[in-house]
């Protein structure tokens, strides 16, 4: 039996670059081996670590080859170093190791083909071409994500055609585009479609600036297309049938979403499209798609793993409904369902076959279907892992989800009456049911009336696992509805338990103090959102102390000002972005800290008609985003955006 | 939602009165520890006690909130207003009564606007709901046909629901009505 010793590849911060050997008795491991070439005894396994010792690789090698072995640590073939690296998928993970030495940062470099940029100013993309030139998948977000909430100008920036332009001129291989709140023209869909022979997936998340001519020319030129995923989108409708564009010839698709398309498609086309790709596992049509369709699809796509369906409005006593749910009944891979744009609550038990399959169900834009009928469906459903409902499930709709679905992680609560407070359906029990029920939660999104801190102290109490907390009160500065205290001690509760807590939201009535805990206890947040909370500069000051793995912060109609922005400036290098808006922080210091800082763009967005010249340095600052950038002030600013 | 002028005081002056400011809000904000926090015109200090009452808080449109997405905002608007397109008006029988009368429900806010009207209507007394006993003790009950056909005692479902799914009201006579509030 031969004995195997672990060696850690460690990167000392200061000492340069070092290995380490460690001798460890045998231990289990799962997953598989590659065994290297030129040394037989030598196995590279796939763990590779990242943890606060820079821990970065482990191989095993037999104890009577150490010495020979040894010698070659100083030296790792490159190919090695790759076949290592290959199993890094995180982009993080990719980080860390180009930064151990020169030739790691080389091997890296060359090797990486998935590259993820989070905010596109950071960095130009003629630089990411050089630097990655194997790139075969990006990943680019645009605009700050206060903008999702009309708090930024359509035209504040974002555009993906100077990327497209760049990789085309670069020779890169696109295979894969995946763009979150950026402006995407048809001229840019034109041009990717037209230069990527092997482009294959195309995901697009709160995009806008394209139109259904521009999904033609993807439909019609992208011959291996696999993935067309369009999710909240706003796309305007040209009626040039897109949907028929995709060649007889195309048979790969695997993914296909056009959900949030307003216009019609051509039925049969979709039908013939959806019968040659066998391979289809994802599909979700808009409400133009009635529900007889649905059916002759379904009939056709036996194999679908993830349904959104269009319309859900029938006769439930007709032949075609009939048909529909014994099509339903052949598709038992359906783990995902969504849609329901327009729906007959008494067509929903045709879909109570599958429900005891679905691990994610989002009904969260189908307000027709009310409590009760949200209820009976939620009963099938016990192996639900995510689900996303409107607050027409109530309280005691929650309470049916906690005690049925005890398998859930996400769960999200949207309001279903946004424009008329007191309407709203949930309160902090239902909270407090799903964390009683549900031990596995550890993400939640949730939109309520009315607060407590009881409850918040049960929540974090129940499910000390989150790493996404939001919540969301229909009144932003609603205090406890019992004590009428501020909530403080509520998310303070949170924070406190959930040490692995990412991101929080937060929202009711608040004092610094909810701001002390955070700096002291969430340890781990990488993003924070605050609205009309907090009492003085010390409030922001307790987060930007505190909160080390801080990556975006986004601040709205709160007292912070000058003193907080102004107090580590260097902090924000360590940041994504900061965002502030209808705060305290004035001109004059946001053009100071623009001037200490040459690698932050400071970028105030000025939507009034004054003049330059007659503002005063001492004005308060109406929105301000700020991010650290490799490229120095965009070249692409509107009138409106003032880069300091 | 504004909230009710308080008819029975004196002249209600402040309801006549020409100030800045939303409506709803009052002159003598109280007292919090949010003083220092910039008044955004928009703010609605809907929080606090003296405001507290069972009526919903008026709401002010503050921009961008509840952070929805406007694309989901859109959605829900669209649908709302399908929806609100057209009246929804429904006959209304009542026992004993010669003629139908009809109504368009889109014209009442809620249950108490839309029983007041029918008691008007056809002057009756219906008296109030309670969700154990329906309407018993009333001269009058009123039910309605749903969706599905079913005749349902009117009080049972949320307003925005009951609105949706009914088809048609009738007004039972309390005598005959028994039945329903012992369910």
């Amino acid at each position: 039996m031969d004995t195997y010793i672990n060696i850690y590849i460690e990167r000392e911060r200061d000492r340069g670059f070092g290995f380490f050997l460690t001798e460890l008795s045998d231990y289990n491991r799962s997953g598989s081996n590659l065994k290297v070439e030129d040394n037989p005894e030598l196995y590279f396994g796939p763990k590779i670590f990242r943890s606060s010792l820079h821990l970065i690789g482990s191989a095993r090698v037999k104890k009577d080859q150490m010495r020979s072995f040894q010698s070659m640590l100083n030296y790792f073939p490159e190919e090695v170093l790759e076949h290592v690296f290959d199993f890094l998928t995180s982009h993080r993970d990719r980080n860390a190791v180009s930064l151990v030495c020169k030739s790691w940062y080389a091997v890296e470099r060359f090797s990486r083909e998935k590259v993820f940029i989070g905010n596109c100013y950071a960095i130009s993309p003629d630089r990411l071409i050089a630097r990655f030139p194997r790139v075969r998948s990006l990943t680019l977000k645009g605009k700050p994500h206060f903008a999702d909430f009309n708090l930024v100008p359509h035209d504040w920036g974002g555009y993906v055609q100077p990327w497209i332009e760049s990789m085309v001129k670069g020779g890169v291989n696109l295979e894969e585009l995946r763009l979150k709140r950026m402006l995407v023209s048809d001229e840019s869909l034109e041009l990717l479609a037209n230069s990527f022979p092997n482009f294959k997936s195309l995901v697009l998340v709160s995009c806008e600036g394209f139109t259904t001519d521009g999904l033609a020319a993807i439909a019609s030129n992208c011959r291996f297309l696999r993935e067309l995923d369009l999710q909240e989108n706003e796309v305007e409708d040209r009626r040039g049938q897109w949907l028929s564009r995709f060649p007889d010839s195309c048979t790969s698709l695997v993914s296909l979403n056009f959900a949030c398309l307003k216009g019609e498609v051509n039925l049969a086309s979709l039908e013939r499209l959806v019968a040659r790709c066998c391979n289809l596992r994802s599909l979700r049509v808009n409400h133009a798609v009635p529900l007889d369709a649905l059916q002759r699809i379904l009939a056709q796509a036996p194999q679908l793993v993830d349904l959104g369906t269009g319309s859900f409005v029938h006769d439930p006593d007709s032949e075609s409904y009939n048909k529909l749910e014994t099509s339903m009944q052949k598709c038992t891979s359906i783990t995902s369902l969504s849609g329901f744009l327009d729906v007959t609550a008494r067509c929903l038990p045709a879909i109570y076959s599958i429900c005891r399959h679905l691990t994610t169900l989002n009904l969260s834009y189908a307000p027709g279907i009310y409590s009760d009928e949200l209820v009976k469906l939620i009963c099938h459903c016990n192996k639900l892992e995510r689900l996303l409902v409107l607050d027409t499930i109530g309280d005691k709709g929650l309470g049916v989800v906690a005690s049925t679905c005890k398998e859930l992680q996400e769960l999200r609560v949207f309001p279903s009456d946004i424009y008329v407070v007191g309407n709203a359906s949930v309160t902090e029990e239902g909270l407090v049911a799903i964390s009683a029920g549900c031990p596995k939660l550890n993400s939640i999104l949730y939109f309520c009336q009315q607060m407590t801190n009881a409850a918040l102290i049960t929540v974090a109490k129940n499910c000390p696992n989150f790493i996404r907390f939001r919540l969301c009160t229909l009144n932003p500065t609603v205090p406890d509805a019992v004590t009428m205290q501020p909530l403080d001690e509520g998310f303070g509760a949170i924070v406190k338990s959930c040490k692995g807590l990412k991101r929080l939201s937060v929202s009711g009535l608040l004092t610094d103090q909810v701001f002390l805990y955070f700096g002291r206890y969430a340890k781990q947040l990488e993003m924070l959102s605050i609205a009309f909370a907090g009492d003085s500069d010390k409030g922001m000051l307790y987060v930007l102390n505190g909160c080390k793995k801080l990556k975006k912060l986004e601040i709205r109609d709160s007292p912070f000002g000058n003193v907080a922005l102004l107090a580590d400036m260097g902090k924000y290098e360590t940041m994504r972005s900061l965002w502030m808006s209808s705060c305290e922080v004035t001109l004059g210091a946001c053009k100071t800290l623009a001037q200490k800082m040459p690698k932050l763009n400071v970028e105030i967005i000025n939507e009034s008609d004054q003049m330059e010249d007659s503002v005063d340095d001492k004005q308060k600052v109406e929105k301000m985003y700020l991010y650290r950038t490799l490229v120095g002030p965009r070249k692409d600013a509107p009138d409106f955006v003032w880069t300091l | 939602m504004e909230r009710a002028a308080v008819y029975d005081s004196d002249l209600n002056l402040k309801a006549t009165e020409l100030r800045l400011g939303l409506p709803g809000r009052d002159e003598s904000e109280k007292q919090s520890s949010r003083n220092n926090k910039r008044s955004s015109a928009e703010m609605e200090n809907s929080c606090d006690k003296d405001e507290q009452e069972s009526a919903p808080a008026p709401k002010a449109q503050v921009v961008g909130w509840p952070p929805v997405r406007s694309y989901r905002k859109n959605i829900l608007q669209h649908q709302k207003n399908e929806s609100d397109l057209s009246g929804i008006f429904v006959k209304v029988s009542m026992d004993g009564a010669p003629y139908l009368r009809k109504i368009d429900l889109k014209v009442y806010k809620n249950y108490q606007d839309l029983l007041k009207a029918l008691e008007n209507m056809f002057k009756c007394s219906i008296g109030v709901y309670s969700e154990r006993e329906g309407y018993n003790g009333s001269e009058f009950a009123p039910t309605y046909e749903d969706k599905d056909g079913d005749w349902m005692l009117v009080g049972d479902v949320p307003w925005d629901m009951f609105i949706t799914s009914c088809k048609r009201l009738r007004i039972m006579k309390g005598s005959e009505a028994k039945g329903l509030g012992c369910l």
